[in-house]
This record gives structure tokens, C-alpha cells and sequence, in this order.
């Protein structure tokens, strides 16, 4: 079975997010003035083969604890998809 | 004997031929190494260089961490050989964990582009690093440049003295208006507990030829080369 998921990845709260900084500070040249907090991050999405869904969230897990986010600087959410069938094909 | 001290080239590296250069004029024996090596044809010194390997994607440094050369790097950080990590060598140290804390977009946005001063902090005791006190001049020329920890982390940096430079004002007065990136505690290099890995910002393979300016990037290299011989004589 192939298992989608989708793994967003963002800078830890208490560091600066130069990029989400410049982007709030253009919103209010455009009008929007009522906006504040925005940060951006990443957004990773997979398809993994595995015999169960639980397993397959486990080993996204660890690819973003080692791999796909930096424990350092980056925290990480991981929010699960569909299923794809095998028949089905990918989408 | 010349040391011999191999550059390591990644797929994007920019750096790479004038750190061969920077090592043949300061008295090293250079060789060149590619990222699918398997190991560092016998080098006593390895230098990570400049640019943007694997085209910075994901994280800076996240990719190259898994290319084949790292394995021999990890072993020679290991053995106590000396490792200089530049610019996007430093990042990739960082990843890798050979340095703690990580390098993220300057705080200004801005990639900077200039000549700029830092300060040598001395190495412990415990350490071979880089002679403290002296302030060079650098250029730097980086997007993804700002140093940052956890507290925690940053606490053990200070405590075990794992500082080498910070960005300083000319007459070598650390002053955040000095600071072009908004690295924490004003930091341009750390080396590890043991001294013989550095990772730094700023570019030492571009300021040793007094032929094209400042020469501050020969400090460093007298220690890559100095404590490359030690290797030799030992």
C-alpha cells in the first residue's frame, strides 16, 4: 500500500523568520494592513510504500528528525493524506 | 615535506579553485577531491569550500552531507586532522553535526558582498586552533550567513570556548553595528572541542595574495598548514 503524506516544516518560534518579516512588512503596501504573524516554511509532500499506514507515518518521522527538517533551527508537522490503492496508480 | 591538504569539489562548489590556488601560495601541497570520492588521496588537511553544493536545496549544506567524501571527512574530523569548512563548508559542518548550531538567511535578507573585519579568539587549552587576538580582514559574500543556536547550545559554545572569530569593528572592538548577518554573539567561525575542525563565514582563500588586496585569510591558513605538518611529523 502507498501511503501520501505531507510533512510542513518551519523555522522554531523563538528564532527570526527574516523571509515571513519581509513578506508581513509588503502585505500593507497592498492594502492589507490587518495581517501579522506570518512565517514561512516549507511544505514536502510523499509517497511511501509500506505494509501499514502507522509504519509508514513512523519512518516520515524519522526522515524529518534526520533528514528533512534541521532539529536545530526547523520544527515539523506531519499531516497524512490518502491512501493510494496500487491500482490506482500515483493521484 | 609539503603538507598536502585536499579541496573538495561538490557539484555547485565555487570556491574550490582559488582555495588550490590559496594553498600552493601559502606553502601546501594541493590536491584536488571530488564529492563521489571515496577517500582524500592521502591528504593531511582537507578544505570544504565556498558556493552552493547540490544548489543549496532543502537546507544549505543538507545534501552535501550525504555525498561519499564525507565519510573520509568525518574520519580525518575524528583523527584530529585539520578540516576548514568555508562559507558553504561551514554550513555543510554544521549539518553533518562536526559544529553545532546552524547558518540561516541573514537577517537582513540581503546576500552581502564585502570586506569585512574579524577577531581571532584564542583556542583553549584542550584545543590547537587558531591563534587568538589578531584582527583580519576578510571578505565575505553570503545569503544563508547568520549563526544561530539553541540557548542551551550557545552557552556550551561560550563555556568550552568554541568561539574562533566574530565580526568586529575595524580596531577590533566587537560591536553589533559591525555584525553584517545578525550571527548571535556576533559570530563569523567556531571550531570544535578538540580545535583541528573550523568552520567560518568569511573567505580566507580570498585574501592571501597581496597582489589583489588584504591578506587576512593568511592566518588561517597558517594554522591549516601548521597543524597539517604536525600531522606529518607525527
Amino acid at each position: 500500500m502507498k501511503y501520501r503524506f505531507e510533512l510542513i516544516v518551519s523555522l522554531k518560534e523563538g528564532l527570526l523568520d527574516p523571509q515571513g518579516k519581509a513578506v508581513q512588512e509588503a502585505l500593507p503596501t497592498l492594502g492589507w494592513d490587518n495581517v501579522s504573524e506570518v512565517r514561512v516554511g516549507k511544505h514536502i509532500e510523499l509517497l511511501v510504500e509500506s505494509d501499514s499506514r502507522m509504519e509508514a507515518r513512523s519512518q516520515v518521522e524519522e526522515m524529518a528528525r534526520k533528514f528533512l527538517s534541521n532539529p536545530v533551527i526547523e520544527d515539523f508537522v506531519i499531516l497524512v493524506a490518502d491512501t493510494v490503492q496500487p491500482a490506482k496508480g500515483p493521484r | 615535506m609539503k603538507p598536502r591538504v585536499a579541496v573538495v569539489t561538490f557539484p555547485g562548489s565555487l570556491d574550490d579553485r582559488d582555495a588550490l590556488r590559496a594553498v600552493a601560495l601559502m606553502g601546501g601541497d594541493p590536491v584536488a577531491a571530488w564529492h563521489a570520492d571515496r577517500d582524500l588521496r592521502g591528504a593531511d588537511a582537507v578544505i570544504l569550500p565556498g558556493g552552493f553544493s547540490y544548489g543549496d536545496y532543502l537546507r544549505t549544506g543538507a545534501i552535501a552531507r550525504f555525498a561519499p567524501v564525507m565519510a573520509a571527512v568525518r574520519e580525518y574530523a575524528d583523527e584530529g586532522r585539520p578540516v576548514l569548512g568555508v562559507c558553504n563548508g561551514f554550513q555543510i559542518l554544521c549539518e553533518v553535526g562536526l559544529l553545532p548550531g546552524a547558518l540561516i538567511r541573514n537577517r537582513t535578507l540581503s546576500f552581502v558582498c564585502r570586506w569585512i573585519h574579524v577577531r581571532t579568539e584564542g583556542p583553549t587549552e584542550a584545543s590547537a586552533g587558531l591563534a587568538g587576538g589578531e584582527v583580519l580582514q576578510v571578505p565575505i559574500k553570503h545569503g544563508e550567513g547568520q549563526f544561530v543556536a539553541s540557548q542551551e547550545e550557545m552557552g556550551r559554545i561560550e563555556a568550552q570556548g568554541l568561539v574562533a572569530m566574530r565580526y568586529c569593528a575595524p580596531d577590533g572592538t566587537i560591536d553589533e553595528r559591525f555584525n553584517p548577518n545578525g550571527s548571535a554573539h556576533n559570530i563569523a567561525g567556531l571550531h570544535n572541542e578538540t580545535g583541528n575542525v573550523l568552520g567560518m563565514m568569511p573567505h580566507p582563500e580570498h585574501a592571501v595574495d597581496p597582489d589583489l588586496g588584504p591578506t587576512g585569510g593568511h592566518a588561517v591558513f597558517h594554522w591549516l598548514l601548521s597543524a597539517a605538518r604536525d600531522r606529518v611529523h607525527a
